[in-house]
């Protein structure tokens, strides 16, 4: 039975806290919608306007960004490593995983926790070593180089987060697979991967967008223009333009607009992995 | 769902197994100068045309993802034919003795030396080792300058009359009470970069040569001058000095020079302490501007002013190269008098060549009057331990962000200095 | 755990094992390759003193750790990584969480909530730097403040709020701090709000029915079911807080004196600004074993709460 207290006490804790999160929502929007805005500006204008809409809207700065930038070419490079990196990544980590919560071999835990601990220490400064390596072996300025190189980079986190996300499920499916005399191989393609789903979809969105950003390691290893993603072009980009503010702004917003859409396509699929159990226990 | 992965997995492997042949015909060249990239496009067309040579021109940037690029490259020996060396004598010459670099002097002598005397002498010094240098390596030439650039002051000539100033200061008294008068309207005095280290190593370096002349500074280098000496003090005085009176912009050790030429071009200072490059990225940002060019006014007028210039951007030429004649050949044209006029037409950049002096832009020929006052680290006999020139110019922060007196900085250099010599007597 | 033990034979036994293990194999092989072989070379040169580009390289044993434990800078930005992670764990985090507890109750918009507080993270740290270096821009135009919050202080009649804020020692490092949080909180509030939503609702039930207050059955109900999940997200923010730099440099460049300075600049500035290799490769050691440090000692505090 709701008294008339109650109900106003009921009313105020609503809006407040539909107030905290709309503040909080706001600051994470602002900063997105003045890119874009900018990015709609002229070189005059745009440290003088201060107005949240401004006067004239000027498109220009998109289409002349795309092809000075080089965009297009930026893009499907881009497209294809990240693609790539996400599609290598899943297959191999959810192997190791698999292996790791279902089967049985000598030194197991050794290489577990040396995937693990690998999270912990960062290389930073590694580019000499790595460089003298990938040369030796051919891979300097090829795609394939660069993918591999970016799937090393994921695959820590993702066995991990795929490992803890098999042992939490029932074995009942596998043991019927097994018991109809599929094999090992088969029952992770068939039953476990499937099943996998949710957290499969976490550890896209995580490469993905780590592909997606990524530049220091793509200007390192690849030489011609024509294999450089995206970020790498808008490096360069904003080294040549960087004090043309709403070219840059907009050269900014067309990269950042695929990976956004990645997110709100897969945001259903995430929850759903995290919420059960890829991170949680 | 997963026939997409296997498919997209085995696209990318087919992909990216096709190999990378040589050509025969063609040189590679990599930079870091992303605002000229075009032009040097255009130049690679002309050249292929003329010669039917392919000159790949690939540009990396922010230049010290170029630097790390190249060191790595050098490790595993695949340096282009040319590239550019953005680093201290020092590291040049470790690059000489590793063998990555040609010895270019005998080309520079053929002909009777044509193509040295068609370059700036200054320009050729910094890629000269001269007899007797500290590195120990065989005195010669071992690059080639594509520009000449240099240092200076800048100044908006409308902001000045606002303040009443008709004409620029012509020594530091005068520049003080000129920065007063513009405190006065509202008006900053003096924007740099100075976010980035090496730009107040300039400007420091600057008034140092004016205020105890150049043997005592390189005397200081070499370790018989501590940074503790009177006339030290009185360069890192300077910095309390500008401070104390409000000359300089607020935020000017955080940055970096972009945004310093953004801020003069935008009118926004009415003094700049830039770079002949700058012309350039004012003509983008506002071809309106009205601005002259000063050397940064003395101290002590009767030392000369020093500022730093010579060679803008140098090329070498990789000394592993398959293609060393067809390289050096290349940068042979590329500083030919005609190549270097488009280039200064194309980018406002101070030619390296002589005889393309005569066509270029007028507010850059203001910056090529200070040619003869030039002078740069790498041309110094000695030079700073890196350590210690990072302390100093962080210490040039401090005092300026008003947290270090100048004796403190001046102690804390000299001790980094000790420690520096002690090591390298090992 | 499922596993067959019908195997009798070792030789059975060895190819079932050997079957097993092929299933790590492309893992453990792209990881020695990347990883295992440029560690072995990092902690070799860290043994060197060496330029980066001549062929010689000189042999130090362990001198430049002794000297990387005086580097009373190496320490300093230690301390400033330090001073990030805290405020990401103390302010991201609880902000974090507080907006997941809020959005667990509340089923209006959930969805539009989830998708926008996880924008930051989507952006670029690049990105980031740049528009929020110009949120706070210091300077002014034409009589104008150019930074936006300046303005907006301005505007909004505080003018002595006004300050230098990515230039002044004393805020600088504190406003990288809460733009890494504004990047970072929603990583924290997705698993956190994950969590939430895995707690039994009858929990909730049983203990309205005893008669429970809200504060009550958030400490003795919430909090415990939720730990696991709370020491996830310590865990991975420590680890991503300790190892910013792009950000920073983004932001302010090689700036302010030391103040803003971080591991990884340093290590940066070693290998680029002092040309020395060796001592950038124990930098980088000595920070990988402190980190590895923290971890350890985090999963030992995190094993003996699970038993309690």
């Amino acid at each position: 039975m709701l008294t008339h207290h109650y109900k106003i006490t009921k009313v105020l804790k609503g809006s407040i806290i539909h107030i905290f999160l709309m503040s909080v929502a706001l600051t994470c929007l602002f900063p997105l919608f003045w890119m874009v805005r900018s990015a709609l500006m002229t070189n005059e204008t745009i440290f003088i306007d201060k107005s949240l809409f401004p006067q004239h809207l000027n498109f220009n700065n998109f289409a002349q960004a795309w092809t000075e930038g080089n965009f297009g070419l930026f893009f499907l490079n881009s497209m294809l490593y990240t693609v790539s990196v996400v599609a290598g990544i899943v297959l191999i980590s959810s192997l190791a995983a698999y292996a790791f919560s279902r089967l049985q071999f000598p030194g197991k835990n050794f290489f577990f926790y040396m995937f693990v601990g690998a999270m912990m220490i960062p290389l930073p400064g590694s580019f000499v070593p790595l460089y003298v390596l990938m040369n030796k072996l051919g891979l300097i300025n090829t795609r394939i180089g660069y993918i591999l190189c970016m799937i090393n980079v994921g695959l820590s986190m993702s066995i991990l987060l795929l490992k803890t996300f098999f042992d939490k499920m029932p074995a009942d499916l596998e043991d019927a697979a097994r018991i109809d005399g599929c094999s090992k191989l088969g029952i992770w393609w068939h039953v476990a991967l499937p099943l996998a789903k949710p957290a499969i979809a976490v550890i896209v969105i995580f490469n993905a967008l780590s592909v997606w950003n990524e530049y220091i390691l793509a200007t390192l290893l690849l030489n011609d223009k024509s294999l450089m993603p995206l970020q790498r072009g808008m490096m360069v980009f904003q080294g040549a333009h960087s004090v043309d503010y709403p070219l840059l702004m907009a050269g900014l917003t067309i990269a950042a607009a695929p990976i956004i859409l990645i997110y709100l396509l897969m945001q259903r699929h995430i929850i759903k992995g995290l919420v059960s159990g890829a991170i949680v226990g | 769902m997963k026939r997409f992965l296997v498919f997209a997995l085995c696209l990318t492997l087919g992909l990216g197994c096709a190999p990378k042949k040589r050509e025969p015909n063609t040189i590679t060249l990599w930079h870091w100068m992303t605002d000229r990239q075009e032009a040097f496009e255009e130049l690679a067309r002309r050249y292929e045309e003329q010669t039917q040579i392919k000159v790949k021109i690939e540009v990396y940037a922010p230049s010290d993802a170029y630097s790390q690029k190249i060191i790595a490259a050098a490790q595993s020996k695949i340096l282009p034919d040319i590239y550019g060396i953005l680093d201290k004598k020092e590291i040049f010459a470790s690059f000489i003795e590793s063998d990555f670099v040609a010895d270019l002097t005998e080309e520079f002598q053929k002909d009777n030396g044509q193509w040295e005397q068609s370059l700036f002498e200054k320009a050729l010094n910094v890629n000269r080792f001269s007899e007797g240098n500290i590195q120990n390596i065989k005195p010669g030439i071992y690059g080639v300058p594509v520009d000449v650039t240099n240092i200076q002051m800048l100044y908006n000539k409308n902001l000045l009359k606002k303040a009443g100033i008709q004409e620029p200061p012509k020594n530091f008294k005068e520049f003080i009470a000129a920065a007063q008068a513009l405190k006065r309207v509202g008006i900053p005095a003096l924007v740099s970069g100075w976010g980035e280290l090496w730009m107040i190593d300039c400007f420091a370096s600057n008034y140092a040569f004016n205020i105890m002349g150049e043997e005592k500074v390189i005397a200081t280098y070499r370790g018989q001058v501590p940074y503790t000496d009177p006339d030290w003090i009185k360069v890192f005085n300077i910095f309390k000095d500008l401070t104390e009176k409000g000359v300089l912009v607020e935020g000017i050790v955080t940055k970096p020079n972009k945004y310093a030429e953004q801020d003069f071009a935008l009118e926004r200072a009415a003094f700049a302490f830039n770079g002949s490059w700058c012309v350039n990225v004012y003509q983008d940002m506002n071809p309106n501007l009205e601005y002259g060019v000063i050397v940064p006014p003395v101290i002590n007028e009767d030392l000369p002013a020093r500022v730093w210039g010579g060679a803008g951007s140098s090329f070498v030429v990789n000394n592993n190269s398959s293609q060393k004649e067809k390289a050096i050949a290349f940068l042979r044209w590329l500083t030919a008098a005609e190549q270097q006029v488009y280039l200064a037409e194309e980018t406002k950049n101070l030619p390296a060549n002589k005889d393309a002096l005569s066509k270029i832009p007028e507010v850059l020929s203001d910056f090529a009057k200070a040619m003869d006052k030039t002078t740069h680290p790498t041309i110094w006999p000695y030079n700073e331990f890196p350590l210690v020139t990072e302390k100093f110019t962080k210490g040039i922060q401090s005092i300026i962000i008003g947290e270090k007196t100048p004796e403190e900085v001046a102690k804390e250099v000299q001790d980094i200095k000790e420690k520096e010599m002690k090591k390298s007597k090992r | 755990m499922a596993s067959v033990s019908t195997f009798t034979s070792p030789l059975a036994k060895f190819k079932n094992n050997f079957v097993n293990f092929s299933f790590i194999l492309p893992a453990v092989l792209i990881f020695s390759i990347f990883y295992i072989f440029p560690f072995i070379e990092i902690f070799n040169l860290s043994l060197h003193e060496w330029n980066g580009i001549s062929l010689h390289r000189t042999f130090v044993g362990l001198d430049n750790f002794k000297e990387l434990m005086q580097d009373s800078i190496w320490w300093q930005s230690m301390g400033h990584a330090g001073f990030i992670t805290l405020i990401a764990l103390t302010f991201q985090n609880m902000v974090a969480f507080a907006l997941a507890l809020a959005c667990d109750r509340e089923i209006r918009l959930q969805r539009f909530y989830r998708v926008v507080f996880f924008i930051p993270p989507v952006l670029s740290e690049v990105v980031v730097g740049l528009i929020w270096q110009w949120i706070l821009y210091s300077g002014m135009q034409g009589g104008e403040h150019i930074g936006l919050l300046n303005y907006f202080l301005y505007k909004t009649g505080l003018p002595h709020l006004v300050n230098n804020w990515l230039s002044n020692p004393d805020t600088a490092l504190t406003c990288i701090a809460i733009v890494h949080c504004w990047k970072g909180f929603g990583w924290g509030f997705i698993m956190l709000l994950a969590g939430l939503q895995t707690i039994d609702r009858q929990l909730y039930e049983a203990a309205k029915v005893d008669g429970a207050g809200s504060w009550h059955t958030f400490i003795h109900v919430t909090i415990p079911m939720m730990i696991p999940v709370i020491l996830v997200v310590v865990i991975l923010t420590i680890l991503g807080s300790m190892q910013v730099f792009v950000l920073v440099l983004s932001m302010v460049g090689q700036g302010l004196a030391y103040h803003t300075e971080v591991p990884v600049t340093r290590i940066l500035a070693a290998m680029a600004g002092t040309n020395r290799f060796g001592y950038a490769c124990a930098m980088g050691i000595n920070f990988g074993v402190i980190l590895v440090a923290t971890s350890f000692i985090l999963k030992k505090v995190s094993d003996r709460v699970k038993q309690a």
